[in-house]
């Protein structure tokens, strides 16, 4: 625990952390930008599990392992996404969702 | 001392945070972005858990947003600013994402968190044993499950990539 800050704070910050990212992906257009969105939403919730694990629980280790799974998984889904993102932009060469109405060729 | 640090470090990235969801340039959100990473790990430091930070900062700050970087220079001028969205749709994503912020604030501060009292480090040592246990509050599964989802990725992502060339070859 961080000394003299409660964890509502800490619980606080990520909520507002985590609602920027929601602003962010539903006022986007470009596809990259969208998805810089999804990457601020899954860090406020791996915050979440390391917080509430070592301000309730601290001589566990649930929490911390789970931070580390989500941000493996999230590592693999950025690839993947990036990639499909690339192969998209040479088949219609455009980012924007708007222009992007179908993905099959 | 740790609260201002705290205090400092929160005040940074909800700035930053903004800045990056509400820039004109991609290359600069993503300078931003990078920037909240690193106050997660800043975060991550001051609860005492040093391996989570070493790898947030490798992985988020090292890998992900070199990724970022470089599928920009691929894809885009980096000079060309961003479609600026329309005003009715930012309003009303203003709108719900401050209505549920407050809600979920309300719903947080009304919950009685029984804090412990306990200051733990977490070590290295502690995460690896954690991590290859297989008798109870063992991981030895999920680690190499995740290997192989890694091992998917990777194979997916080259896959991906030469689906089109195969298809460009044959239809020309």
């Amino acid at each position: 625990m961080i000394l003299g800050v409660s964890i509502y704070e800490v619980l606080i910050l990520s909520t507002i952390i985590f609602f920027i990212g929601v602003f962010g992906f539903l006022t986007r257009k470009n596809l990259i930008a969208m998805l810089m969105s999804v990457e601020l939403i899954l860090n406020s919730a791996a915050l979440n599990f390391v917080i509430i694990n070592k301000y309730l629980y601290p001589e566990l280790l649930e929490g911390g392992i789970f931070s580390l799974f989500i941000i493996a998984i999230a590592a693999a889904e950025t690839a993947l996404a990036l990639a499909i993102i690339i192969n998209l932009y040479r088949l219609v060469m455009s980012l924007k969702t708007d222009q992007l109405e179908t993905m099959k060729n | 001392m740790e609260s201002t640090i705290f205090y400092i470090i929160a005040l940074v990235m909800i700035v930053f945070a903004v800045m990056s969801v509400t820039s004109k340039h991609i290359m600069r959100a993503i300078v931003y972005l990078l920037i909240v990473m690193l106050g997660i790990t800043g975060i991550y430091f001051l609860i005492d858990f040093q391996f989570l930070a070493a790898v947030q900062m490798i992985v988020y700050a090292g890998g992900i947003i070199i990724l970022y970087i470089t599928s920009i220079m691929l894809v885009e001028r980096i000079d060309s600013p961003l479609d600026s969205p329309d005003k009715v749709r930012t309003t009303i994503a203003a709108i719900l994402s401050f209505v549920a912020t407050g809600f979920s604030i309300y719903a947080i501060t009304s919950f009685d968190f029984k804090e412990s009292t306990v200051e733990t480090v977490t070590t290295v040592e502690e995460v690896g044993r954690a991590m290859l246990n297989y008798g109870d509050n063992g991981y030895i599964l999920p680690f190499e499950v995740i290997s192989i989802l890694l091992l998917a990725a990777m194979v997916g992502a080259i896959v991906i990539a030469k689906t089109y060339n195969k298809q460009s070859n044959t239809s020309k």
